[in-house]
């Protein structure tokens, strides 16, 4: 046998090509290599190996030797004598060996899909029309590839329970479940929460939860994203809108700074559901349930929707002039976020630099679950130290402006979304001191603002975030923002632009791009933000790699320097 | 290059320079249609008979019980080429009375009159026998809003049609009689 370690290749022959594939692969994946789709349900390349759904059978042979010399058997013509398997094999759990013959699209592998087929559809109800997978359920998809057609059937189907709540977020209808058993080794072997199992026998087979247990752990729909059938529903998403009208924008979770790859699925400016995207650098193909609901911030009622001065609505060009007067005298300080993109920091970076403004910046953290959710509850932290926003790590709080503003050193601040009244600052020692917000939801220190600048949601603007593996990785904008809104970056620049004089900061990300990629020492040098399309980018983090990251051990995470992390 | 041919105009006989023949064959047309069947409606007071397949203004129809038969699976929406569908899925709870075996049901459903071309593709498409294009035909309204076919609107419109299948009536019977899990 070979090991799955060993990257060599091996030749093998393809329904008669001869095809090179990595040692260790098995033929699912070989085939899929070289464009042939052996249709699968319960193979999934991150979870292990359970071959119980028949589907991806196929024949496989190896050419013959002699017994007794071992010398290759050959047909009359000269070539070798293929000894097939006289019964097929299933694909998922068949890994390549060089030489080795494989048919994918024999009369007898077509015949195998189609009696497959033909038993997978015997107790599936004709629930098409109402259910959540249409458009894109793996048996809708290969029964048309290659089913019969029509039925044979004409007993009656099982009828099993159809909305059984298997947990807060997580709806199963049993009819519908095809017994593939993703969602139990999901659950054992990547959530580590061993709560599902099938419980009786034959077609009566139903999944279920343990006894006194839910599917209630924070990666229990990933399960249903598992699903190759409409079994498993989420119970936020369901019934709300058909998948043929959504359109999947590639972004990155700004929950923690796992940085999960996601898609966001909307339709007409709205948001109905975010995905992982599979990214076997960062995430796999998971993502935690908590990120997913994240879309309903964009139009939770405090979101913060237009200009203000004083309290008074206004016009975005009368808020930006009131914020110009209110910075260009005396000392400011700028108070930065390891939410906003790498982009937005670095010109609020610039924006000190200009005006000679004080920086401050606070941490968010939480506990972390050794998968992908990070105990830093923000998406970019290392992007402020990148951009050259923060030179040391941020502490959970701010008390150095606070120490800053009993001092009476300032005379003006920038906040950055950032609620400065949580974060162990007085509300008397701001008494007086102009603030000028920029932020997507109100909040305390919002409400004292003199001016408030509102801003976009991650999912109404593009930019990059750097995630716990310094991987730059780039969000598209998936919906519009609200009516007469700009983007961060454009009000930045605005600001930019007003306050320093010879200042002439493009506010299009590729300008910004050209400006931070420019000095000679950045780590984002030779990179340009197209380059982010393509995937995403691994920076030279050593600079950092003694600061104390909170970051604990988890998956494709390593903390770089392991005493840092156990002091914190 | 196509050859131009030029032909000679004959000159007019006798008979047809007086243009009479012409005139009789023209009074006695006249004459014939004067006592022929009339053809023509007096509408608005005389309606035409609609023949069947007729495809009039869109409705949602329910079935003999009285069950909303539609379940907002939006194919109608997806087809219809002038954008004129538009629903808001729903679901149906559980322990909805009348509404054993009903999952999903469109929480609104509107039809935009104003965009639709009357092709009939949502009928045409509908997996459940729920929308079909009636013999209504002469739809107006003073508003544009007036326009616009709601849920309601359009159950009124639709009213009752012959059932094959009784499909609610189907899956009940089955929990009863099927395989019971």
């Amino acid at each position: 046998m070979i090991s799955k370690k060993q990257k060599e290749a091996v030749t093998i022959n393809l329904d008669g090509k001869e095809v090179e594939v990595p040692a260790g692969v098995n033929l699912i994946e070989a085939a899929a290599l070289h464009g042939k789709e052996i249709p699968h349900y319960c193979y999934h390349p991150q979870l292990s190996v359970a071959g119980n759904c028949r589907m991806c059978l196929v024949e496989m042979g190896t050419p013959m030797r002699d017994r007794g010399s071992g010398e290759p058997i050959l047909e009359e013509d000269g070539s070798p004598k293929i000894g097939w398997v006289p019964k097929p094999v299933i694909g998922c759990a068949t890994d390549v060996i060089p030489g080795m013959h494989v048919k994918t699209d024999s009369e007898t592998v077509l015949d195998c899909r189609e009696s497959i087929m033909e038993f997978l559809l015997v107790n599936h109800p004709l629930d098409c029309p109402i259910c959540d997978q249409a458009g894109e359920c793996r048996l809708q998809e290969f029964a048309t590839d290659y089913g019969r057609g029509y039925s044979r059937y004409e007993e009656r189907k099982n009828v099993k329970p159809k909305r059984t709540r298997l947990g807060p977020r997580v709806t199963l209808d049993d009819e519908r479940c095809i017994l593939c058993s993703r969602c139990i080794r999901f659950c054992q072997e990547v959530a580590d929460d061993d709560v599902l199992g099938f419980v009786d026998r034959g077609s009566f087979s139903t999944l279920t939860c343990f006894p006194g247990r839910e599917l209630s752990n924070n990666y229990s729909l990933n399960t249903v994203d598992l699903c190759p059938v409409g079994a498993l529903t989420s119970s936020d998403f369901r019934f709300k809108m058909r998948v043929w009208f959504l359109k999947e924008t590639p972004s990155i979770c700004p929950e923690s700074s796992a940085g999960c790859n996601t898609l966001v699925s909307s339709r007409e400016g709205e948001i109905y559901r975010i995905t992982p995207r599979r990214n076997d650098l960062v995430n796999d193909s998971w993502m935690p349930d908590s990120g997913r609901s994240l879309y309903k911030e964009v139009r939770s009622e405090d979101r913060l929707t237009k200009p203000r001065t004083d309290g008074q609505d206004c016009s975005l060009e009368d808020a930006i002039g009131a914020a110009v007067a209110a910075l260009s005298v005396g000392q400011v300080g700028i108070v930065g976020s390891c939410r906003s993109s790498l982009e937005e920091q670095f010109l609020a970076n610039q924006l000190a630099k200009g005006i000679k403004a004080q920086k401050f910046l606070r941490g968010h953290f939480g506990d972390d679950d050794g998968i992908l959710l990070s105990s830093d509850r923000t998406p970019n932290l290392r992007g402020t130290l990148l951009s050259g926003f923060a030179s040391a790590y941020p502490k959970d709080n701010l008390s150095s402006l606070a120490l800053a503003l009993k001092k009476g050193n300032l005379d003006a601040l920038v906040v950055m979304g950032e609620d400065l009244f949580e974060s162990k600052v007085d509300a008397d020692s701001i008494n007086g001191i102009p603030i000028i917000f920029l932020g997507t939801h109100e909040n305390a220190t919002s409400q004292l603002a003199k001016v408030v600048l509102p801003t976009l949601t991650s999912f109404e603007k593009s930019g990059s975030f750097v995630n716990r593996n310094f991987f730059l990785q780039a969000f598209r904008q998936s919906v519009p923002g609200p009516a007469g809104l700009l983007p961060d970056i454009q009000l930045l620049s605005r600001l930019l632009n007003e306050l320093v004089e010879e200042s002439f900061q493009g506010s299009d990300l590729d300008e910004i791009w050209e400006d931070m990629a420019r000095p000679a020492s950045s780590p984002l040098k030779s990179l340009c933000f197209s380059d982010l399309k393509k995937g995403c980018v691994q920076l030279d983090g050593s600079k950092w790699a003694s600061l104390p990251f909170v970051e604990k051990k988890a998956l494709h995470y390593k903390p770089a320097s392991p005493k840092a992390a156990k002091s914190s | 290059m196509a050859k131009t041919v030029v032909l000679e105009r004959k000159p007019l006989s006798l008979s047809e320079r007086t243009y009479l023949p012409q005139i009789l064959t023209g009074l006695k047309t006249t004459f014939t249609n004067m006592f022929k069947e009339k053809v023509t409606l007096q509408y608005p007071e005389e309606k035409p008979v609609l023949p069947p397949n007729y495809r009039g203004v869109p409705t949602l129809v329910k079935d003999p019980n009285g069950r909303e038969k539609c379940v907002s699976c939006q194919l109608c929406e997806f087809v219809c080429p002038p954008k004129a569908i538009r629903i808001t899925p729903g679901s149906v709870p559980e322990d909805h009375e009348d509404r054993e075996h009903v999952e999903k049901a469109p929480q609104e459903f509107e039809i935009n009159m104003l965009r639709c071309i009357y092709c009939g593709y949502c009928e045409e498409v509908c997996p459940e026998e729920a929308i079909f294009l009636q013999n209504e035909y002469s739809f107006s309204g003073y508003t544009r809003d007036e326009m616009i076919n709601d849920k309601a609107k359009l159950y009124e419109l639709g009213g009752t049609l012959p059932d094959d299948h009784y499909k609610w009536d189907k899956k009940k019977e089955a929990e009863e009689k099927g395989n019971p899990h």
